[in-house]
């Protein structure tokens, strides 16, 4: 089955001020399924909001072609896409009440206003604020601007519904929240998600597919959990949640493990698949895959952060070298200046071609 | 306490405007008032006694012997009001689409327009407006220029005529509603435009739903400020409209400077304010009611 969007060799430059050329998009290739939650994660520059704007239509291509449903959406104006943005800033017409901000999208292609009423009242119902109708969007919170926001741009059941970094003005309780909301409603609405974000805790939560992007380009397409377990690359490594890198050379084989050491001497064991003794690679390990052990790595914990359910420790191993993140749990001896040995798992090492 | 100490010296940095307005403002206003309803000097200046023939002679009501009641000031007044309503509609016609242009130009460039918009105050209006009267004189530039290139064969008739006043109306007020409406349109929510465009409606929807209304503010204000001094203007039409008593500010002017009837001026310029401030009035509850909460 063909995908819903497909974006094939997407480009676009800007002109710097210094008189240069940007490419905010070079030659971007995507496909976004039917019902899928698909998240452009990256940082600010890397061109995910422009990769927006050209599906929505305020950007034009300067190479490339965009589909949906396998018509070409370049020669139509962002009016005549069956595709819905929410905006950052939400965009809310600040002279129309909440309900007409609602049935905007239904007003101007012509639905008779009993209909659209009714629209109206269920797609409020939908993101919890029935009876807000007759507001003005000044006299809501920002939790409440977001959900009219939401209700305006799915009101039409567009096939495709955009959202621009929507939950980066919420607090943080307030985001996790709205992050489920978001998931949920993509499920029972059945409209594929594109989301743009920079924040990797909101991809991981709550993408089907998540898209790495940098300097205008993709660095790697994969679930979440194959983006975290599988980074590509040390960019993709170190953007998706907390890493430790370890430059090592392979020492020598034993069974199927590969015992490789830093430049330091800190000894690290690999899954032996395909590995060469004196090779150079990247071992990388997230703070989790470490544990306070009897044996292991002898170091001292610098630094003892205190989570709640976690204890969160900066650590020097002994033979010196950079210091290592471990997460610990509530109640392991790791006072700061403790003495203790860091284990981990060979399994759970993902390795990187080359140092 | 501090309550007190605070209102004593708001009233300290309010007096001196307060003494200046009442002083300057108000206390002339009150004479024009009550100068409007007692006779006339018979060298200027007033008889005290009560004299309500002043607005009869304007109104319909009027003894038939000292004063006669005639229809042409009521039409002078309906003509001044007309001309500054069209003087409304032209510069808003010719401020809103530049306004767009300037607010999207980059700053450097936007700062200069607005000095250009600004220049015409740092010069005499006399002088400019003679300017006008030598471009639009039957030798004038204008019809030189356009007999030169053959588009017309004699001279056109414009000085001393009502094109030419409302011309130089538009002329003088073009930055008196370029300002305001400058103002809302540089606040023009981009976002909610791009947003309404992506609901959707079409370019021509989106100016009739978000642009206009999100701009009404600027455009009432710029009406607001070009339409009050239009309609007692007397320069314009006195130089560029040929002292013809063209407007209700001429024959204002005439009554207090040529005819000496002081409480007759002043009957006619409290007609002015009565409708000034209804327009004022209606102007603002309807623009407060379509802007919501604005």
């Amino acid at each position: 089955m063909a995908p819903l969007l497909e974006i094939r060799g997407a480009r676009r430059e800007f002109a710097t001020p210094e008189g240069g050329r940007l490419a905010a998009l070079d030659g971007v290739d995507l496909d976004v399924g039917a019902n899928e939650f698909v998240t452009l994660l990256g940082p600010s520059g890397c061109g995910k909001t422009t990769l927006l704007r050209a599906i929505s239509g305020f950007e034009t291509l300067d190479g490339g072609t965009i589909r949906l449903d396998g018509a070409d959406l370049a020669a139509l104006p962002p009016f005549r896409r069956p595709v819905n943005t929410v905006f950052q800033s939400y965009a809310l017409f600040g002279h129309m009440t909440v309900a007409r901000n609602v049935g905007y999208a239904l007003e101007v292609a012509g639905v008779p206003k009993p209909a659209r009423e009714a629209q109206v009242t269920e797609a409020l119902a939908k993101v919890g604020l029935s009876g807000m109708g007759a507001r003005k969007p000044a006299q809501l919170s920002g939790g409440q601007r977001q959900r009219v926001a939401l209700a305006r741009a799915i009101i039409a059941r567009p096939r495709l519904l955009l959202l621009d970094e929507p939950l980066s003005a919420l607090d943080r309780n307030l985001r996790q929240q709205m992050q489920i909301e978001l998931k949920t409603l993509q499920n029972t609405l059945g409209i594929a998600f594109v989301f743009v974000t920079h924040d990797q805790e909101e991809a991981l939560t709550m993408s089907d597919r998540i898209v790495v992007m940098r300097a205008g380009r993709i660095e790697q397409i994969g679930t979440p959990r194959d983006i975290y377990r599988h980074p590509r690359n040390r960019f993709v490594a170190e953007f998706i949640g907390e890493t430790n890198l370890f430059p090592v050379t392979v020492d020598r084989m034993s069974g199927d493990l590969a015992l490789a050491k830093t430049a330091e001497g800190l000894e690290l064991s690999l899954p032996s698949a395909g590995r060469m003794p004196g090779e150079r690679v990247t071992a990388i390990l997230r703070p989790a895959d470490f544990a306070i052990a009897a044996a292991g790595i002898p170091a001292t914990v610098t630094r003892a952060v205190y989570l709640g359910s976690d204890l969160h420790l900066f650590v020097q191993p002994s033979v010196g070298g950079p210091e290592i993140r471990v997460t610990a749990r509530d109640g392991d001896a790791a006072e700061t200046g403790a003495r203790v040995h860091l284990a981990h798992d060979p399994a759970r090492v993902h390795v990187l071609e080359g140092g | 306490m501090a309550l007190r100490r605070q209102s004593v010296i708001l009233g300290l940095l309010l007096a001196p405007v307060t003494l200046f307005l009442g002083v300057f403002f108000l206390l002339p206003l009150l004479i024009i008032a009550v100068f409007s309803v007692l006779s006339p000097g018979l060298y200027g200046g007033v008889e005290w006694t009560f004299y309500h023939w002043n607005y009869g002679r304007i109104f319909g009501w009027a003894d038939g012997i000292m004063e006669i009641y005639e229809p042409i000031y009521l039409q002078i007044l309906v003509r001044s009001l007309s001309f500054a309503a069209l003087t409304v509609l032209l510069t808003l016609a010719l401020c809103y689409p530049v306004a767009f242009w300037v607010s999207r130009l980059p700053d450097r460039w936007r700062l200069v327009f607005l000095f250009l918009i600004t220049l015409p105050f740092f010069s005499s209006l006399i002088v400019r407006l003679y300017a006008w009267l030598l471009i639009l004189k039957p030798t004038g530039l204008l019809n030189t220029s356009l007999l030169a290139l053959g588009v017309i064969s004699e001279p056109l008739e414009l000085l001393y005529t009502p094109t030419a006043v409302v011309l130089g109306m538009v002329y003088v007020m073009v930055p008196f509603m370029f300002l305001p409406l400058y103002a809302a349109v540089d606040n023009l929510d981009r976002a909610q435009v791009e947003a309404s465009l992506d609901l959707g409606a079409t370019r021509a929807q989106t100016f009739a739903k978000v642009i206009l209304p999100q701009t009404l503010p600027g455009i009432m204000g710029g009406a607001v400020i070009v339409f009050i001094p239009s309609v007692g203007n007397f320069v314009v039409p006195d130089v560029l409209g040929g002292a013809k008593g063209l407007m209700i500010g001429n024959l204002v002017e005439q009554q207090f400077l040529s005819a000496r009837n002081w409480p007759f001026g002043s009957a006619l310029s409290m007609i002015i304010m009565a409708v000034v401030l209804t327009v004022l009035l209606v102007s603002v509850t309807r623009a407060r009611k379509a802007g919501g909460h604005a």
